[in-house]
């Protein structure tokens, strides 16, 4: 991982991403681009404000009875004929598919879209062990020819451009030197991965959610990469999160009219395949596991965040994700909801993660399952502060502007002294090294007199 | 301890008081015209809706199809429609690469999304739907129901099994958020309406 885990953390990883100033603006419109769509789909459901609130409910009631869910998920899917297999965190997750693989002689593997699997490092794993995985989906095999992990969750190559990806694909697949058409480019992916897909001994995929109610998980794709990759190979392996249950299939209805159209502005992904049990001969191996998520239930601050989806939106529209690219978050999941879950795993490693919003609450008004993101980062920011991990200038900052707004005469003498310093004082000295927040903005123009003065002129006169 | 026991202890003594799950009664959409919704949505998922009169008149459609997108070799598991391939002899989906077109039942179609619950007990291979170079999906106008909350009402999933939504052509935009047509399944997908 590149980025916010170096020791600069989030806002030295930034400033590298916004050096580049066209490009940050080019990332930051074709976020927004992905934003728009969302907008646009949503307004077309007529019940979307509702939808959201029963998403909300649902992830809620299914919060506090995982491992009832669970265990009713497992009878189930053993009933259909699946192997249920249980990992308390990545190390034991990798080991299991790792396992499942070699004893099966496998050498390659096609792996449809599945975050947990980043998470748990598993692509590494398996290949230090002599097992190739091929990731499918267009946008992961790019980054991975690149050699980068994904800077988006469902747009893992959204930081490319396609000139890039072209001399990419020229340099490993062979394509045309200066090709650049998204179609011919996506056709020359489509032969290069069906290769993979014919010749691939086992297919692992993620799981968006799985129906205690049935026993079946369920696969959310465009490409037909999962579909592909568990309909050749005879070996079908599954990996969620234990977040993912839901109880029932009418529970599955409501977050599923939410998933696409929070996502990408779909009304439903091209194919939503549910899987109960193996296929004709084959075998279906689900990998429920922990890594964290139990330790995050326990803590009131930061449960609600095990709601996510996964559909990204809550990325596309925060003004910091869209200005500084997912690598400056450092962590597998960015954006806010990635900022949560990192700070509260692990906060000394993430620890300027919650700073990198201005919590202006856009995330909590897009977000389809309603997590109060901005209300989590700030009680991360808290938690970091307790625990002595803020930076001293930020401490030193903090403790001065508190020490300020609690002491009346004290902060209107301050604001006198500002409004005179932004009109006496020579730009050197406004814009020295101090002024952290002017070094890419303006300060604003200073107002003739606060608002105390004027409210006093105007409505103290009246009486 | 195993990582199952502990896993599960671990959530139980993490987890929160459950509230009741939510009533649904308050969710879901009805169309005036749901067929018109449904040709609607079919259209903005980049597939395509041909309504064909009765069953007697799909053969002729599905023809024209299979030479339209230039399919030499049509697997149908739809009854009265004739295919150059048998798809029951298959081997494996592996058999499969090359099918120019498939043509599969499915049980109904959705208004609000365009997508079609396709059942995998209807045919095999079950990779036939994705691997197809082009896809047809016949479903009987009678059967087109409002939203997924209806849809699911109607699914059945009890034991082995597989199903799917399919709605529309395999597409990508992860270039640049160009969208493309055809990125691992279907090049095109053709619901066709029969009745």
């Amino acid at each position: 991982m590149t980025g916010a885990r170096a020791t600069g953390g989030h806002p030295a990883a930034a400033a590298e991403f916004v050096a580049n100033e066209p490009r940050a603006r080019w990332h930051d419109q074709a976020l927004w681009f992905v934003r728009d769509k969302r907008d646009r789909a949503a307004s077309l459901v007529p019940d979307w404000e509702r939808l959201r609130d029963a998403a909300a409910a649902i992830r809620a009631h299914s919060r506090g009875r995982l491992a009832d869910l669970l265990e009713e998920f497992e009878a189930k899917a053993v009933a259909c004929g699946a192997k249920v297999h249980w990992a308390a965190d990545a190390a034991e997750h990798n080991a299991i598919v790792h396992r499942l693989l070699s004893e099966r002689g496998v050498r390659r593997v096609v792996k449809s879209k599945s975050m947990l699997t980043e998470e748990c490092g598993l692509n590494e794993y398996l290949g230090a062990r002599g097992i190739e995985v091929v990731d499918t989906d267009l946008g992961e095999r790019i980054v991975q020819l690149a050699g980068e992990p994904p800077s988006h969750i469902i747009f893992p190559a959204i930081h490319k451009k396609r000139e890039e990806i072209g001399a990419l694909f020229h340099e490993k697949l062979g394509t045309a030197e200066g090709l650049a058409d998204p179609k011919a480019l996506t056709e020359a992916a489509r032969g290069h991965l069906r290769e993979r897909f014919l010749a691939a001994e086992a297919g692992i995929t993620g799981v968006n959610f799985a129906v205690a109610e049935t026993g079946g998980v369920v696969v959310c794709t465009n490409e037909g990469n999962a579909d592909m990759g568990t309909s050749l190979p005879r070996l079908h392996i599954a990996c969620m999160g234990v977040e993912k249950i839901v109880p029932r299939l009418e529970h599955l209805a409501v977050l599923l009219r939410l998933l696409a159209r929070s996502a990408t502005g779909q009304p439903i992904t091209t194919y939503t395949s549910h899987f109960q049990g193996p296929m004709e001969g084959g075998e279906l191996h689900v990998v429920i596991v922990d890594n964290g998520r139990s330790a995050l239930l326990a803590d009131p601050s930061v449960r609600g965040a095990l709601a996510c989806i996964r559909c990204g939106a809550c990325m596309n529209t925060c003004p910091v994700f869209r200005r500084s690219g997912g690598y400056s978050y450092g962590w597998v999941v960015p954006g806010p909801i990635g900022s949560i879950l990192a700070s509260a795993r692990d906060p000394a490693a993430h620890a300027t993660l919650p700073f990198a919003s201005t919590l202006c609450g856009s995330c909590d008004a897009i977000c389809p399952v309603k997590i109060d993101l901005h209300g989590e980062l700030l009680v991360q920011r808290r938690t970091l502060a307790a625990r002595g991990l803020v930076s001293p200038g930020k401490r030193l900052g903090m403790r001065l502007v508190a020490f300020v707004l609690a002491h009346r005469a004290l902060y209107e003498a301050a604001g006198r002294l500002l409004r005179l310093a932004l009109r006496r004082l020579p730009r050197s000295l406004l814009y020295g090294p101090w002024n952290v927040w002017g070094r890419r903005r303006e300060l604003p123009a200073p107002p003739e007199e606060s608002f105390r003065e004027t409210w006093r002129r105007t409505r103290g006169a009246r009486g | 301890m195993d990582s199952r026991r502990r896993i599960l202890d671990a959530l139980r003594a993490a987890s929160p008081p459950a509230p009741r799950a939510p009533d649904l009664s308050g969710v879901g959409v009805r169309w005036d015209d749901p067929v018109k919704k449904l040709s609607e949505m079919v259209l903005a998922v980049a597939g395509r809706l041909v309504r064909v009169p009765d069953a007697a008149a799909l053969p002729a459609a599905v023809a024209a199809l299979a030479s339209e997108v230039g399919a030499a070799q049509v697997a149908s598991a739809v009854e009265g429609v004739p295919g150059t391939v048998d798809l029951s002899r298959a081997k494996d989906a592996h058999a499969l690469e090359g099918l120019g077109l498939a043509v599969l039942p499915g049980a109904f179609a959705v208004a609000e999304n365009g997508a079609v619950w396709v059942r995998g007990e209807t045919f095999r291979p079950r990779g036939a739907f994705v691997i197809a170079e082009h896809l047809a999906l016949v479903v009987p106008a009678s059967e087109v129901v409002h939203d997924l909350h209806e849809a699911y009402r109607r699914i059945v999933l009890d034991g082995a099994g597989f199903g799917t939504f399919i709605a529309g052509p395999s597409k990508t935009a992860d270039i640049e958020q160009a969208l493309v047509i055809g990125a691992h399944g279907a090049r095109s997908c053709t619901l066709f309406l029969v009745g």
